[in-house]
């Protein structure tokens, strides 16, 4: 299937417990991989966390220390980008969820009677995915900037108030990451409810449930591997995305995300321990929530 | 809402002049039945006959195209499935995996809102014998045990009509059996109406008090098993219900009580009764068990029809009876079933052989689409049913 990458793996047979010199030998590269560029630049990174300004040096100069204290300087100047990127990001996640399911069940349940319109309802999920990201989302800044044909006719009619304005607003970071991820959790939705037996359904209703339990006690939880992996591959780059919060696409200096603040520290102020700082509490807090989600969620039962 | 109370008593099941079209296919052409409250039904008839649509219809997972069902004297045609008192055991179980086993069962209590779930669903897992399984999830128990749960999830329901899909196709003969008595048990207690469907002509027969043979979505013939089995009426039946040996031909003399064929030469009588056509062109026919072998050539006597000579073309023995398969030239070929009381076999390959049986034993079929019957109202269901169970009591304990 074309998108069983998104699917959630299926229960593996328990291994043989004899190790075998193949195995970690085919399992070598990966091995490699793994450690030249996942923990080398996590570790990188980490020393980089806890650097200090060179005594002597200039801007952006640092010495390897042990300054846990960074940890505590940005916590207390960017609490407020950490909380909003996770508000922001929970908030996009559930509008995607609300958009998504709908549309997927329609294409992976109600579609399945004519795989033509499925095959086509799926390549319009996908078709985003061939323009850039950045020029879609420039696209909804021209759409929703002030002076664009759709909020002045608004304006005009007198369904938006005269001096209502979307772009640098909330509203306009959440609808561009929503807009950006639905396909993210669209596609795993898909999968698992195209895989949906309707049978299981059908008993329900025998069983005296009226569609809206069915849906809640059989549909959702049936659905839940798929829900997981939706909401976990929208929430996590979400959180750390820096696109659509950034003054120069839908955002403005009362949205900054983590992303943005990152990228500032990085680029601009030359900071690098105090944006390592922040890339590790980003990465560490979305381990945590994601660790507890999945294990709240109970979908190992369905794997 | 009627549904939120357990059932007194079944209910009769009333299907008036059903039609059910897919697009590109008629599964159902038309179809009147009613089943009477108490009685154990049974459909039976090839894949792709219309049983399972009719199931489907009855529980109201599907919709007809045309005509009305009716559960208890009322319409439930436009009823929605969840607000039929009616259960399903679903040929597939459609266990949900997400669930125990002991949730599973308790879902249609508590939908209901009966009282104290829990215990009810433990009771009903009790009495199929997998109470101690009720934490597992339903992918950690076998095809049978997990067949047992859908049966307990239904009947734990107590509906007026419960609706069986095949639901005894996975399990092993002896758990078969015990299914079976259960489900006469609980029938009797109850009184529930029970609607089952399957394939499997010896379920049927054993199970049924009245089995309707299904064929090409209409119903060619009903009535108690034993009466379907003794005088089949069409050629479907006859070969559908165990197996026939059918000859064709013209009937050549008539008298008051028999009708003479001539069939390829050979003159078989037939009872004028058991007869459906008694002139013209004529299928008649007689089951193997009731053909008796002859090694020498018999007497001509009244009253036994007597064919042959023919030879021997096939010998199976299967313990306790003999199948041979004799070739009778321009009548065809004639299956024997011969119980092994002496020494089996007592003809071998290619043996000379003469074939005989009692007038009485054979029947007439009337090879036009028979009309579908409807089931007359009698009182001797209950006493059929409880002959039934204790055939079964003896079976099992023998075993």
């Amino acid at each position: 299937m074309a998108f069983a990458a998104f699917a959630t793996a299926e229960a593996q047979p328990q291994a043989p417990k004899r190790k075998s010199r193949i195995a970690l030998f085919l399992l070598l590269p990966g091995i490699l991989y793994l450690v030249l560029f996942f923990l080398t630049p996590l570790i990188s990174l980490l020393l980089t966390s806890l650097q200090v300004p060179s005594e002597l040096g200039d801007i952006g100069q640092f010495d390897y220390a042990f300054n846990w204290q960074n940890y505590v300087d940005v916590v207390q100047l960017y609490w407020p980008h950490i909380l909003r990127s996770f508000g922001y990001a929970l908030a996009a996640t559930v509008f995607a969820l609300l958009f998504s399911y709908p549309l997927a069940y329609f294409i992976g349940v109600k579609a399945r009677r004519w795989p033509l319109l499925q095959s086509l309802m799926l390549v319009l999920v996908i078709a985003p995915f061939f323009i850039s990201f950045l020029l879609r989302t420039l696209a909804w800044k021209q759409i929703l900037s002030d002076e664009s044909f759709i909020i002045t006719s608004l304006k005009a009619l007198s369904l938006l108030a005269p001096d209502a304005h979307f772009t640098g607003t909330p509203f306009a970071v959440i609808f561009g990451l929503t807009y950006n991820f639905i396909p993210f959790m669209t596609l795993p939705l898909y999968t698992t409810l195209e895989r949906l037996d309707l049978r299981y359904l059908e008993a329900g209703s025998d069983l005296y449930a009226n569609p809206f339990t069915v849906f809640r006690k059989i549909t959702i939880p049936l659905s839940m591997p798929g829900i997981v992996a939706g909401t976990l591959l929208t929430f996590i780059p979400a959180a750390g995305d820096y696109v659509n919060a950034s003054r120069d696409f839908l955002g403005g200096p009362d949205t900054q995300m983590m992303g943005n603040v990152i990228e500032a520290n990085f680029l601009v102020l030359l900071n690098y321990p105090a944006a390592a700082a922040l890339s590790i509490i980003l990465m560490a807090a979305i381990l945590v929530l994601v660790g507890v989600y999945v294990k709240r969620s109970g979908t190992e039962d369905l794997l | 809402m009627a549904v939120r109370e357990f059932a007194e008593r079944g209910a009769d099941l009333e299907l008036v002049g059903i039609q059910k079209r897919f697009p590109g296919f008629t599964a159902i052409e038309e179809l009147d039945l009613v089943i009477p409250a108490g009685s154990f039904f049974a459909l039976l008839g090839p894949s792709g006959c219309g049983k399972t649509t009719t199931l489907r219809l009855v529980a109201g997972l599907e919709e007809p195209t045309r005509g009305r069902i009716l559960i208890g004297g009322k319409d439930v045609t436009d009823t929605k499935s969840h607000e039929r008192p009616v259960n399903t055991v679903f040929q597939s179980y459609a266990l949900f995996p997400h669930m125990t086993i002991i949730e599973n069962v308790a879902f249609g209590l508590k939908r209901r809102r009966i009282q104290d779930p829990m215990g009810k669903a433990h009771e009903a897992l009790k009495l199929v014998e997998l109470d101690h399984l009720s934490q597992r999830r339903p992918q950690q128990l076998s095809g049978g045990q997990q067949q047992r749960v859908a049966l307990a999830r239904a009947i734990v329901n107590r509906p007026a009509l419960l609706l069986l899909d095949e639901p005894l196709g996975a399990l092993d003969l002896k758990l078969r059996r015990q299914m079976q008595l259960e489900l006469k048990t609980i029938q009797e207690e109850v009184g529930l109406t029970f609607l089952h469907v399957t394939h499997d002509q010896e379920e049927a027969m054993t199970m049924a008090d009245t089995v309707a043979v299904m064929n090409k979505g209409a119903i060619e013939q009903m009535g108690a098993p034993e009466e379907l089995y003794d005088l089949p009426r069409t050629a479907f039946v006859a070969n559908f219900l165990g197996q026939s040996n059918l000859f064709t031909g013209q009937v050549v003399g008539t008298t008051a009580d028999a009708i003479t064929v001539d069939a390829a030469g050979s003159r078989i009588v037939v009872p004028t009764a058991r007869a459906q056509r008694h002139q013209g062109e004529v299928t008649v026919g007689v089951r193997p068990e009731k053909v008796t072998l002859h090694t020498d050539a018999p007497a001509e006597t009244a009253g036994r029809n007597l064919l042959g000579p023919g030879r021997v073309i096939d010998v199976s023995f299967s313990g306790v009876s003999t199948q041979y398969l004799v070739d009778l030239g321009a009548l065809g070929t004639v299956l024997v079933f011969a119980q092994n009381v002496g020494f089996a076999p007592v003809a071998g390959l290619g043996t000379e052989v003469w074939l005989s049986w009692d007038v009485t034993h054979g029947f007439g079929l009337d090879d036009e689409p028979a009309e579908a019957g409807r089931f007359p109202a009698d009182d001797t269901t209950s006493s059929i049913a409880v002959q039934r169970r204790e055939a079964l009591v003896s079976e099992l304990e023998e075993h």
